[in-house]
């Protein structure tokens, strides 16, 4: 087997949650060697968040813990104790990386701030992620997935104007944050090996948002450009093409179709004299005129034969799959993309798999997810060093 | 002050919309050579204009992406102008080559022989047919890395599906899941989450090979579906469905599985009309809201408090987390009577002193007006040929030593051709007039 892209690299994980694992996750699916820290009797809290495995709440079931966990070894440590904070260091020494998204003032309250660590491993560099930034006045406030749509992203935007804003699909903000989060870290590493400059990132999360490709990036600059706050409106759309979600004979399908493809949606609906009827395409007073047309269309046939008649004519239209629908899909099973995991307590998971596929270094599942505290001795005996019997007492002052 | 952390990385960008310029947008702002291959001949469909050039006295009437343009204008080049592209095309370079013809293709080669890496993300198999696929371009420079980012990657039954990211989008599962919960789907506002989580994916993809090259000196190639990137963001949900076979409908602006409250409560209007020669149907509204998440019992207790205490709270319907997600219609009722007398940020700040969490749902001009994002320095001045001087969104995230920042305005269709033909490729002065005379080189589009 090809050697993972990262398999030279170390990294203590101090994560909890969801957006800091999905960080260390990305990198341990490409092959870091991640060791993720738990507080010792409860663990990381994602061990208590739905769902879990036939509805049971355990900590060893939750799918979310497992979703976000394969693939890094997994100890306990009391980061609250002396003895916890002085294992800390000596396991900072020998890694590349640590990553974290406590709230700001913890680490350095812990006296394990990034200065502090770099005395003791001056080539160590460090994600920290939160919910605000390292900085500012809202650096402790709390925030949750609804919040950093509400501040970072266009949840304003979403939804009817009739009524409230409509957040985007589940926890999307965090995952995106993780996802930012691996990228800078790569960043990170990439300037100590090529510059020798070690430093700290701050990720904040509501900034990932405020950079964000999906129409917020837009909307801010239409403000400063031409003075328009975006809101909600009814059927967003280039022209008077229908855009958005439709229904059809038997569910949806989504439309992406614009006044450049006119031509193909013309052979798509195959009806005689759509050209004549609509000579400028861009003349916005014909809009409902041509929702007339094309939107009873959707609705006569099945979501798959509009996809089919859309595709074969190149024009923008895809169905809606459910999450179920997506796991089944022939698509996605053609590619192998599913993957099943086998875990000690949970038994065998069907899972997404590689988010993207390098030739040279594949995406490997490696290990399940880590029982709470696996690998303690795997780490304090193997690695540094200390007896069973110091485990034991380690244990007792619930140090791990 | 230090060097930018990606200084010496040149990368050929042949993106298309957003995916992958927001990729690359994050790889310019840490230092790396961004040069964008455009052509003169070719307008491709959203990715300097909505597919056609609207006239000033039309623009009022679009839709929020087509309007967009400084003041309302198109102006002479408005492909260099409208704001849904111009939000990622700082610090990136553009030269111009028709890539279609033999002269286009030689001056592409040059340019991957002093590159370190070519992002794509055009439909799968243009770049074969254009004759630039990974097999030629690694032929010409062995350790080159190229990601191509497809819809739905370069085998399988969809390989060949066109669409923008919110259409493919919807065969992800993702869009199921979102918009309101009492509302048809048809509500739903269209989304190009697609994009968005492709764009940091994508960067870090080009790292890892990065870091690779490095290691072994090799280059590779990364393919990279990006419907298979965005299900991994609705992870959760997808193990709901294979562990109990529950396949999850929307929540609404509700937790999914337990929190509550947990929702978006209407606030004090402050009614306002920004701009009243504009079409757009929601300015008059009092559109003022506030998020409120509690997760736990201690959280609930801060809300009680900042609430005053009020009787209702004390009603059995509400003593316990469960009690609460089970009563959520009524509860929400009662919290928003209260929080719809309150300004937004009135009641951010006090439910967050007594640790709830909680955030006022900003529009665009309460983004630049925010105090921490300005504490933080967040947004940026560029002045920028034909555009003028104004705010941008700035870094995604700070670096203590190697902070990047806007160093480039907005890049203009082939703005860096002398750049890049002259200095980069060594063309001289006479091949340069001849490219020029050729059409492979300029800055207006052929024929527009």
């Amino acid at each position: 087997m090809a050697e993972q892209a990262l398999s030279d690299v170390k990294v203590l994980d101090l994560t909890w949650q969801i957006a800091g694992p999905y960080c260390t996750k990305l990198l341990a699916d490409y092959g870091a060697d991640v060791i993720k820290i738990e507080r010792p009797g409860t663990g990381d809290p994602a061990r208590t968040y739905s769902p879990f495995l036939h509805d049971e709440p355990h900590p060893e079931k939750s799918g979310y813990f497992m979703y976000l966990n394969n693939n890094k070894r997994g100890i306990t440590l009391n980061l609250k104790t002396k003895s916890g904070q002085k294992i800390f260091k000596e396991l900072v020494k020998d890694v590349d990386i640590v990553v974290e998204n406590f709230s700001p003032r913890v680490m350095p309250r812990l006296g394990l701030s990034y200065e502090e660590l770099k005395k003791i491993n001056p080539n160590l560099v460090m994600t920290s992620i939160s919910n605000f930034g390292q900085t500012g006045p809202y650096r402790d406030y709390k925030a949750s997935n609804l919040i950093e749509d509400a501040m970072g992203h266009t949840m304003l935007t979403r939804g009817t104007p009739d009524r409230e804003p409509s957040k985007s699909s589940g926890d999307a903000m965090l995952y995106q944050g993780g996802n930012m989060a691996a990228a800078a870290t790569m960043l990170a590493l990439w300037t100590r090996d090529d510059q020798g400059i070690c430093q700290q990132i701050d990720v904040s999360i509501m900034e990932v948002h405020l950079t964000s490709i999906d129409f917020r990036g837009t909307y801010l600059l239409s403000y400063q450009y031409a003075g328009i706050i975006a809101h909600r409106e009814y059927g967003l759309s280039f022209g008077i093409l229908p855009m958005g979600v439709f229904n059809t004979i038997d569910g949806f399908i989504e439309s992406a179709i614009t006044p450049v493809q006119w031509p193909r949606v013309i052979q798509m609906l195959e009806i005689p004299d759509l050209a004549e009827r609509f000579p400028n395409i861009l003349d916005m007073s014909k809009k409902e005129e041509m929702e007339a047309v094309i939107i009873p269309w959707f609705f006569e046939r099945t979501k798959r034969e509009v996809t089919e008649k859309a595709q074969k004519a190149k024009t923008y239209i895809m169905e809606e799959n459910t999450p179920g629908d997506a796991v089944e899909d022939p698509h996605f099973n053609a590619r192998g993309f599913f993957i099943e995991v086998n875990h000690p307590e949970m038994g065998t998971v069907k899972q997404p798999g590689p988010p993207f596929r390098p030739t040279e270094n594949p995406w490997v599942l490696r290990r399940p997810a880590p029982l709470l505290g696996q690998h303690n001795s795997e780490v304090y005996c193997d690695q540094l060093g200390y007896s069973k019997q110091d485990l034991v007492k380690l244990r007792e002052l619930g140090v791990i | 002050m230090s060097e930018l952390p990606l200084k010496g990385i040149r990368v050929i960008d042949v993106s298309v919309v957003w995916a992958a310029p927001y990729a690359l947008q994050l790889l310019a702002d840490y230092g790396a050579e961004i040069i964008k291959v455009e052509s003169l001949q070719y307008i491709p469909p959203t990715t300097r204009s909505l597919g056609f050039f609207p006239p000033k006295e039309m623009v009022p009437i679009l839709g929020a992406l087509g309007r967009s343009f400084p003041d309302l204008d198109p102006g002479k080049r408005p492909w260099n102008r409208l704001s849904a592209f111009n939000c990622h095309f700082r610090n990136k370079h553009s030269c111009t080559m028709d890539l279609r013809r033999p002269k286009g293709k030689e001056m592409f080669k040059r340019l991957v022989e002093i590159s370190d890496m070519v992002i794509e993300n055009n439909a799968a198999g243009v770049m074969d047919r254009l004759g630039l696929g990974y097999e030629v371009l690694s032929e010409w420079k062995p350790d080159i890395i190229m990601v191509s980012s497809p819809g739905f990657g370069k085998s399988g039954p969809y390989s060949n599906y066109v669409g923008f990211g919110n259409s493919m989008m919807a065969l992800t599962g993702f869009n199921w899941i979102r918009g309101y919960r009492d509302s048809a789907p048809e509500t739903t506002t269209t989304s190009v989450w697609l994009d968005s989580a492709s764009g940091p994916a994508i960067a870090f993809a080009a790292m890892m090979a990065l870091h690779h090259r490095d290691n072994t000196g090799r280059g590779q190639f990364i393919e990279f579906a990006q419907a298979e990137n965005l299900i991994n963001h609705i992870g959760d949900v997808v193990l709901d469905y294979t562990m109990n076979g529950r396949v999850q409908g929307t929540p609404g602006n509700r937790h999914p599985y337990s929190a509550a409250p947990y929702g978006c409560y209407r606030c004090k209007p402050e009614s306002r009309k920004v701009r009243p020669d504009v079409f757009a149907p929601n300015q008059y509204a009092d559109d003022q809201w506030i998020n409120i998440s509690v997760f736990n019992e201690k959280q609930w207790q801060g809300l009680c408090r900042v609430m005053g205490n009020p009787e209702w709270a004390h009603d059995k319907k509400f003593s316990d987390v469960l009690s609460r997600y089970q009563n959520q219609d009524e509860l929400d009722k009662h919290i928003e009577e209260w929080t719809s007398k309150l300004d937004k940020y009135e009641v951010f700040h006090s439910l967050q002193k007594e640790g709830v969490p909680a955030g006022p749902v900003l529009d665009d001009k309460d983004a630049y007006n925010d105090p921490h994002l300005k504490d933080r320095g967040f947004f940026e001045e560029v002045t920028g040929p034909e555009l003028g001087t104004h705010l941008y969104p700035g870094m995604t995230w700070k670096m203590s030593k190697t902070p990047g920042s806007i160093r480039k305005p907005p890049v203009r269709l082939g703005e860096d051709n002398e750049y890049v033909y002259k200095t980069l490729l060594g063309v001289s002065a006479e091949e340069y007039a001849e490219l020029e005379k050729e059409q492979h080189i300029g800055m207006d589009y052929v024929g527009v």
